[in-house]
């Protein structure tokens, strides 16, 4: 198929950010596309910058090139005023690389990590002109996947996508490709796209929409059920047990031009133990998977030397937690071959003294901003969320901040959770002017900031039965919480806009009725919708009554326990039971420890699996693990089993 | 004085689809190539040391050269002087594709920066949107004109300037023929000033009149001017691949 970079060059002149569409980046490749190789577009429904540097995208991106029976380019989604120029010239969806048309291509790939994109997918394969509904698609249209956090809950698009992978896509990815290379193998006039759905669904980990119905009653869900016997009742996720056998990417995508996140990534583990109640990720990524230190600090040293990076992130969702972290973070800085001065960045800092003294090693120079989260406001609340930073953590990082020489403190917050009064919202505003009050011991012109976000209830966590806070529930607690800072100089609030979090929380936890919401939005122009400037509730109201449906319904009105959920034909590998029962104890604000430490409280993640969690060491590190209300300050015994995934 | 940082200033084009990328972008381009390179950039002294690296003259967005320069301070303990024009090709190899390395050598540290003594660029530029006979009596109206006022933007205001000085030479290329006219594409070689304010080729256009869209542009050299002779900032030697080559390359990418 012919390159459209002709066409597409002519239009570049005149769009804002036109390196977004040329590709070229380091570690590109320009595969040759011919019979027996099953052809992936992978997408990212949103911009190039936002897009590039999703590392779920870029491991797979590697794990297909290597097959000999496959391939896979990549597309972003483009900002509108090229998405204009596109249609007015009559150029299609394409490929970054070979500026390929998306029809050239066996699959189109989504990575969805965030729920307001969905509009966004329904407008990319319009403009790759494949019919948008997965019901319209013929045997010369190509399959069209996703995978990511967000397909937890896959009844929103199940109009739109034919197969959803759950769970690590490492692994599942290779078979897919196997049951697509045979299909695309048959004589085109006899292939059968509902023998491919048969296909698919018969792999591990692979949900098939079209081979399950939704049942209502009076307007309200009963039930999804496998229209046959063949498909099984509930699809689970796939899990891949030692993440130092994937040890992607090893040639990690060095963009041209500014993207977010513009270093050098390097995974060190996947899940979490910690049980925070709100964070999706920490519920449906568990069981805990370090990849081995000896394999962090070889993945750190080709990266940098392959990439010219002088800045590495340690990633995970909680990376302060990996088993021997100082110790990694001190030889990944003392490696010679590492060029000097590279320096080291731990996303999501635990809140204690001893933490930040690990940022001060790593931080030499610049030391202008650290990023706590204690996510609640009082005591009270982060026991409901079972976060438990105590106070005294909290100000005993913060005086450690400050004192060496920190002038900014973030501060991330959630409002609108369960159990919420007035007066935790204003616990915000105390607790930031208190820092504030710290920091000027030292210096006069610190600053903190307290960023609020509104609370989003997500499938697979024990809030997903809780209602939702109003956009005036929320706008109102807002004001109050800036009433109150106003009387501190140096605390700033930042908010996310209320009426936003509505929206997600449609996409969230909506069922399939959701996909027509979703197509109206999309054809009343509503796409880009996780962008302000882009975002329209309007759309969304507009588009529910048509639909007869209504945020009060969906997002707003607390769930029964008896009640069937959108995702119960769906496992993260937790057992309902468990995460019930872990929602009435949030009510009674009775927390649960970190279970890599303590015994098992029998989520059902490792038990269902066959697994347990991997660490890299065996040893519990000093302080515990902070946050948790555990006493582990020698570091120590550890009542559990474990399996140390390699000797390092 | 052995420790004393070197000054190596290598000249490099931008062809194909890596024009689209911003200044800026090609910035970090040449940080990434330089570590992965090994060569130790000398860094600024103080609280935020920084690599010193000195760009010219900003290129648009979109437009192409055959002459692009960076001025870099590189410690000595990581280079013999002789080996300085071996780093064209070991930097081409590091950096993207479209960015090709033409020459490298040593330049005197009492030298002015780039920016400062860099006095004219020569641009070729595509014109669409007017046959080649219109544009022709458009540069001999502009030519004759004693000045020649223009809105730009500054600052994020407009203003008014007389851009007429800075136009040091004017030409239509002969490339016409019953294609070009057809499609109303013409070509422009032009010399600019550089000081007091640069005159881009957007800018030009706006000078001819309305109803034009610039085409491909190129920045084909850069000139110091010094004594009443003008001459590069880093000159191709005989050895260096022609520039219509690397252009082909370029163009193909």
């Amino acid at each position: 198929m012919e390159s459209l970079w002709p066409q597409i060059e002519r239009l570049l002149p005149t769009v804002a950010k036109p390196a977004r569409y040329i590709g070229g980046e380091q570690g590109a490749q320009y595969p040759r596309h011919g019979p027996g190789t099953v052809a992936w577009l992978l997408l990212y429904p949103d911009t190039y910058e936002i897009g590039l540097p999703n590392q779920g995208l870029q491991i797979l991106y590697e794990i297909l090139n290597e097959r000999p029976d496959a391939l896979a380019e990549r597309s972003y989604a483009p900002w509108v005023d090229m998405e204009a120029a596109m249609r007015a010239a009559g150029v299609p969806l394409f490929s970054v690389e070979q500026h390929l048309p998306a029809r050239a291509f066996d699959v189109l790939a989504f990575n969805l990590s965030a729920e307001l994109v969905y509009t966004n997918l329904v407008n990319l394969l319009d403009l790759a002109r494949v019919p948008i509904h997965a019901a319209d698609r013929g045997p010369e249209d190509p399959l069209v996947v996703a995978g990511g956090h967000c397909v937890f809950n896959p009844e929103p698009l199940a109009d739109f996508v034919d197969a959803f992978v759950l769970g690590d896509g490492e692994e599942a990815v290779g078979e897919v490709n196997a049951v697509l290379g045979s299909w695309l193998r048959e004589d085109p006039a006899l292939r059968r796209r509902d023998r491919l759905r048969l296909d698919l669904a018969a792999l591990e980990g692979v949900y098939v929409p079209a081979l399950y119905v939704p049942r209502y009653e009076g307007g309200r869900l009963v039930a999804t059920e496998p229209v046959s016997s063949d498909v099984p009742a509930v699809v689970a996720k796939r899990t891949i047990t030692d993440l130092a056998e994937w040890p992607y990417p090893s040639r990690p995508l060095v963009p041209l031009t500014e993207v977010v996140h513009d270093r050098l990534n390097v995974e060190v583990f996947r899940g979490c133990t910690r049980g925070c109640r709100f964070c999706q990720a920490g519920m449906i990524t568990r069981p805990v998977r370090e990849r081995p230190a000896a394999q962090v600090r070889e993945l750190v040293r080709r990266g940098l030397e392959w990439s010219g990076h002088d800045e590495v992130t340690l990633t995970s969702l909680s990376t302060a937690d990996f088993s021997g972290i100082e110790e990694t973070v001190r030889d990944i800085m003392d490696d010679p071959d590492n060029g000097g001065g590279v320096s080291v960045s731990l996303p999501s800092l635990r809140v204690d003294a001893f933490t930040v003294a690990t940022a001060a090693q790593i931080q030499k120079a610049r030391r202008t901003g650290l990023t706590f989260a204690p996510e609640g406001g009082t005591w009270r609340m982060r026991q409901v969320i079972n976060k438990l930073i105590t106070e005294e953590d909290l100000y005993s990082a913060v005086d450690a901040a400050f004192s060496q020489g920190w002038r900014r403190v973030k501060l991330y917050f959630l409002i609108g959770l369960p159990t919420e009064r007035d007066e935790d919202v204003l616990g915000i505003a105390e607790l930031g002017a208190r820092c504030v009050e710290i920091g000027r011991r030292y210096n006069r012109s610190v600053t903190v900031t307290a960023s609020v976000g509104g609370f989003v209830p997500k499938p697979h966590t024990p809030f997903q039965w809780f209602g939702q806070d109003t956009v005036a529930e929320l706008t109102r607690k807002v004001g109050l919480l800036r009433e109150r800072a106003r009387a501190t100089k140096g605390l700033t609030i930042r908010w996310h806009e209320p009426a936003a979090s509505a929206a997600e929380g449609l996409a969230s936890r909506g069922d399939r009725r959701m996909g027509a919401v979703i197509e109206r939005v999309w054809r009343a122009g509503g796409t880009f919708q996780e962008w302000s400037e882009r975002f329209d509730l309007g759309l969304w109201e507009e588009a529910l009554e048509a639909e007869g449906l209504s945020l009060t319904e969906v997002v707003h009105r607390e769930r029964a326990e008896d009640e069937a959920l959108p995702w119960d034909h769906i496992s993260a590998g937790l057992h309902r039971d468990f995460l019930w029962a872990d929602w009435r104890d949030a009510l009674d604000s009775v927390a649960v420890e970190d279970c890599r430490w303590t015994p098992c409280y029998d989520c059902g993640a490792c038990t269902g699996l066959g697994l347990e969690h991997v660490v890299a060491s065996a040893v519990a590190p000093a302080g515990g693990s902070q946050g948790t209300g555990q006493d582990l300050a020698a570091g120590g015994r550890i009542p559990v089993r474990l399996v140390s995934s390699r000797t390092s | 004085m052995d420790s004393a940082p070197l000054r190596v200033r290598f000249r490099f084009s931008k062809l194909g689809k890596v024009r689209f990328t911003s200044h800026r972008d090609v910035a970090r381009m040449w940080e990434r190539a330089l570590r992965r390179s090994r060569l130790q950039v000398a860094l600024s002294q103080g609280f935020s040391p920084h690599p010193l690296l000195s760009f010219g003259l900003a290129l648009p967005t979109g437009c192409e050269s055959l002459g692009e320069y960076l001025d870099a301070r590189l410690e000595p303990a990581s280079l013999d002087p002789p080996e300085v024009p071996r780093l064209a090709g070991v930097l081409t190899e590091l950096l993207p594709m479209g960015i090709t390395v033409q020459a490298a050598g040593l330049v005197d540290m009492a030298e002015g920066s780039l920016q400062q003594e860099v006095a004219s660029c020569d641009w070729e530029l595509e014109v669409l949107g007017v046959t080649g006979e219109e544009l022709e009596e458009r540069i001999g109206r502009l030519l004759d004109a004693p000045s020649l006022l223009v809105q730009r933007q500054r600052k994020g205001r407009m203003t008014q300037d007389d851009v007429r000085p800075a136009i040091l030479s004017l030409a239509p290329v002969d490339a016409r023929g019953p294609a070009h006219d057809e499609h109303h594409i013409g070509h422009i070689r032009a010399t600019l000033a550089t000081h007091p304010r640069g005159l881009r080729p957007g800018d030009l256009l706006s000078a001819l009149g309305t109803g034009l869209v610039l085409g491909r542009a190129c920045r084909t050299h850069q000139w110091i001017e010094r004594g009443g002779a003008r001459f590069e900032p880093l000159p191709l030697s005989d050895a260096t691949t022609e520039p219509a080559v690397v252009h082909a390359e370029g163009r193909a990418s």
